[in-house]
């Protein structure tokens, strides 16, 4: 990367520590091409909320009824997994910024684990759903609800392969101002699938 | 590991969404359609999204203009889905 490996404690001060001495300019983290993205992609997601809200207003009891038979269990679970995820990573991207590259791995690699986590108890949930009858034929709750889910869970698999990458980089003895911005977009990545989550759990499994 | 690497106001959102996501699960097990509490719980999931974006995607030290577009967001979706949710 020639000119700009620099050592990445120089990038940035560690976030969490409050001392005058750590603040710095505002911050982009990532590339502000990531952002036209990130946003890009929640205004999408935002769209189909919405389209959710406006179908269930058309049968309300129906959406209600239909709400009651998913597994709310899972559903708490797969957001708690998902939040401590969250925590893994950006607890990592700290470990990254001071050169701690074994804490930062072991915390890609608790991600990791959260994401499988997730993905397992994603698919036990499908099937128990498909088997009890629940298809997206059955009602337009079931129908945004796999549309909804299945996009996410999209996401979701993107979402690993961004923490791999992360993980490789963490790796890396030295990291140039390129990749750390890589690191922090694609740890921005991650904390979109959780927090379009956050609002998916709402609407599904908590809305009447 | 370092230890000090958890003592980080992340850690400390973590724990509050924690919280914030089990009295979500606790108010939202049985209310009736129609309930404002359905309002109250979409706004404790936009409430967690900002904490989300400022502490976890770091946006409580970026730009002025990014960090207002993401409150702007999650001001923007809760106000509509629970504007939908009333009145539809």
């Amino acid at each position: 990367m020639g000119t700009g490996r620099v050592s990445q404690t120089s990038l940035r001060p560690v976030g969490g520590e409050s001392s005058a001495a750590t603040r710095t300019l505002p911050h982009v983290p990532g590339e502000p091409g990531v952002w036209i993205f990130l946003f890009g992609d929640m205004v999408v997601f935002g769209v189909f909320f919405a389209t959710f809200m406006y179908q269930r207003a058309q049968a309300p009891e129906l959406f209600d009824a239909s709400r009651h038979t998913l597994s709310i269990g899972i559903g708490l679970t797969n957001t708690l997994v998902l939040l401590t995820s969250s925590l893994f990573v950006v607890t990592a991207v700290r470990a990254i910024r001071l050169s701690q590259r074994g804490a930062a791995q072991l915390m890609l690699a608790g991600a990791l684990v959260c994401a499988l986590i997730f993905i397992g108890l994603k698919a036990i949930e499908y099937t128990a759903k498909v088997a009890a009858g629940h298809v997206p034929t059955e009602n337009d709750f079931y129908l945004y609800f796999f549309i909804l889910t299945g996009l996410h869970l999209f996401h979701l698999l993107i979402g690993v392969a961004v923490l791999i990458l992360l993980l490789t980089q963490a790796r890396r003895s030295h990291l140039s101002a390129t990749r750390i911005a890589l690191v922090e977009g694609g740890a921005c990545f991650w904390h979109l699938v959780d927090l379009l989550w956050i609002i998916l759990f709402a609407l599904l499994y908590l809305v009447s | 590991m370092t230890f000090s690497l958890w003592r980080a106001r992340s850690t400390a959102v973590w724990l509050v969404l924690v919280v914030v996501t089990l009295v979500s699960f606790a108010l939202g097990a049985d209310h009736g359609v129609g309930s404002s509490v359905a309002v109250v719980l979409l706004g404790l999931a936009l409430i967690k999204v900002r904490y989300v974006g400022l502490d976890f995607m770091e946006l409580r030290t970026a730009p002025v203009m990014l960090r207002a577009l993401f409150e702007a967001y999650c001001i923007t979706l809760w106000v509509v889905l629970a504007g939908m949710y009333l009145w539809l």
